[in-house]
């Protein structure tokens, strides 16, 4: 049969992000995924390296705005790893409980672009009616919906305040039931089961040879979450369970970011009722040569942060690994062999997250980077006149 | 007043687009269509193709790759179109002034007649964004 190549994208009303799919398909089926991204790159990195330890966390802070805990959260580990030296306790809750009000968010966001994606647009209006309530805990707790400039290298920037602790107790009660609701609606629906269950199976062994991270891998059986693995913040202070599931299908990363909505719940209402009293900064002066690294757990999977320091006030090189890098080539076995409508959800299950990955330029030998097509031809035209020089040809 | 730019005002359909930007901006403007803001009561909707759009809400401080996509986008565009941008990003690059893959402001490029700041804007700003430019462009003329 013959072979159709479909683009999806730059700009499509699929995602808000740009990124351009190229799907190749044989009559409905899809036999082979290219991705191609680069459209969100803003040399974050480099930038980086240009600011303070300090300024930096603003900046990494603009990484993702969905993943704006995390990516802070990561470099402030990593630049904390670089000298020993203890968070103090009330600053370890405060950022635990950021962190978990950005997953219940981006869960609930996830959990709405999907039953856009399907069609089912209640489902979208519900999770972001709901999403608006735990926007408003952060904006109490933090001054802002989104960018929470929370973080700084030693501790938190800001305190939260013993009279806001009730109100966002209760805030985060009342949309349990709601939550509950969702679940159920989600859960027991027969056309999402018909649409979802068996859809992109990623099995235990592909989330393995692909290095999955998060609830990509969580639903197909792997037990990884650096909160239970590598433990940091307040996650060993309670108790809480990791939400795995085996089946591997767009129904169970549904199901494990559902659940895990109730654990962030449960996490961040055991941090408010037990808030330690203390300082929140330790103050940290001058950060000594060596490297740290820092890995937190994000919504979408392991975020990775790598920082070296020669001892002025700013970091040397500084390296990100979002989880999106990683679970982005999981496409090559979920998507192969589904059906072109199936492929929407399928490329929307592992919450991809564009604007995470795009830390990466494309380098030749000689250390240049190159941008894109247009640079290429610049790049040869321009050793084309060097060759032309140095062989004396006008 | 021009009918096409008087028939425009009375429903502006909007697209959105994202010229590299960091998401925030994208999910509150986003944000303005669900059930708390709801921007459809003002009979705004969100165009799924670029030539039914009458309002292009650009975001993100645009890079060399996404930057060429904007120029032809723009080509494709049903004129008369009003350009918002939406974000620090998109109004003067903020942060990423200095990076080397963000060549130029989003105005240099293309005409933007709303700058609504903030990183990010609230939907509440966005929404006061947009009735200002229809207010200014209606009042006007």
């Amino acid at each position: 049969m013959g072979r159709t190549i479909i683009p999806i994208g730059p700009y499509h009303p699929l995602q808000e992000e740009p990124e351009l799919f190229t799907l190749t398909v044989e009559g409905e089926t899809v036999v082979d995924i290219d991705v191609r991204i680069g459209y969100n790159h803003r040399g974050i990195e480099k930038l980086s390296e240009m600011k303070t330890f300090e300024n930096s966390t603003f900046v990494v802070e603009r990484i993702c705005g969905i993943c704006s805990t995390s990516h802070p959260f990561a470099y402030t580990r990593a630049v904390e790893d670089v000298f020993p030296m203890e968070v103090p306790i009330r600053a370890k809750y405060i950022r635990t409980i950021i962190a978990e009000g950005e997953r219940i968010h981006s869960h609930l966001l996830w959990l709405g672009l999907a039953g856009h994606f399907l069609g089912y647009n209640t489902v979208y209006m519900w999770a972001w009616k709901l999403r608006e309530e735990i926007l408003d805990v952060m904006e109490i707790l933090s001054g802002n919906r989104n960018n929470y400039a929370m973080f700084k290298p030693g501790g938190v920037r800001r305190d939260i305040k013993p009279e806001d602790i009730p109100i966002c107790i209760r805030k985060i009660e009342s949309i349990l039931p709601t939550l509950d609701m969702l679940k159920k609606a989600v859960l027991d629906d027969p056309v999402l089961h018909a649409r979802l269950k068996g859809v992109g199976v990623m099995t235990y062994q592909e989330a393995i040879d692909f290095s999955a991270l998060g609830p990509t891998s969580r639903a197909s059986g792997v037990a990884r979450d650096v909160r239970k693995d590598s433990p940091y913040g307040a996650y060993q202070e309670m108790e809480w369970d990791m939400i795995v599931t085996s089946n591997g299908d767009v129904f169970d990363k549904a199901v494990v970011r559902i659940l895990e909505m109730f654990e962030s719940a449960k996490i961040m209402r055991f941090c408010l009722e037990h808030l330690p009293g203390g300082e929140i900064d330790a103050n940290i002066k001058d950060v000594p040569p060596g490297e740290g690294i820092g890995h937190i757990e994000a919504p979408r999977g392991e975020t990775f942060h790598y920082v070296k320091s020669d001892g002025t006030n700013r970091p040397v090189r500084h390296k990100v690994r979002a989880p999106t890098f990683m679970n982005l080539p999981t496409y090559k076995a979920t998507v192969q062999g589904e059906t072109i409508s199936d492929a929407t959800i399928i490329l929307a299950a592992i919450d991809p997250c564009y604007c995470c990955t795009e830390r990466i330029a494309v380098k030749d030998t000689g250390g240049r980077i190159l941008y894109g097509g247009k640079d290429l031809i610049q790049l040869s035209r321009e050793k084309t006149d060097r060759i032309k020089r140095r062989m004396g040809v006008r | 007043m021009s009918l096409k730019l008087k028939a425009l005002l009375k429903s502006p359909w909007v697209f959105h687009l994202s010229t590299g930007s960091c998401n925030n901006c994208d999910i509150e403007t986003l944000d303005c269509l669900t059930p708390r803001f709801d921007i459809e009561r003002f009979g705004m909707l969100l165009a799924g193709s670029i030539k039914h759009a009458d309002v292009l809400l650009v975001t993100g401080s645009g890079n060399r790759m996404s930057v060429e996509r904007l120029k032809a986008l723009w080509e494709q565009v049903p004129k008369p179109c009003l350009v918002v941008a939406i974000g620090t990003c998109a109004a003067s690059r903020g942060i990423f002034k200095d990076s080397y893959n963000c060549p130029q402001p989003l105005d240099q490029i293309i005409p933007v007649d709303v700058y609504i700041p903030g990183c990010p804007p609230k939907p509440e700003a966005i929404i006061a964004g947009v009735v200002k430019l229809i207010e200014r462009v209606g009042g006007s003329q």
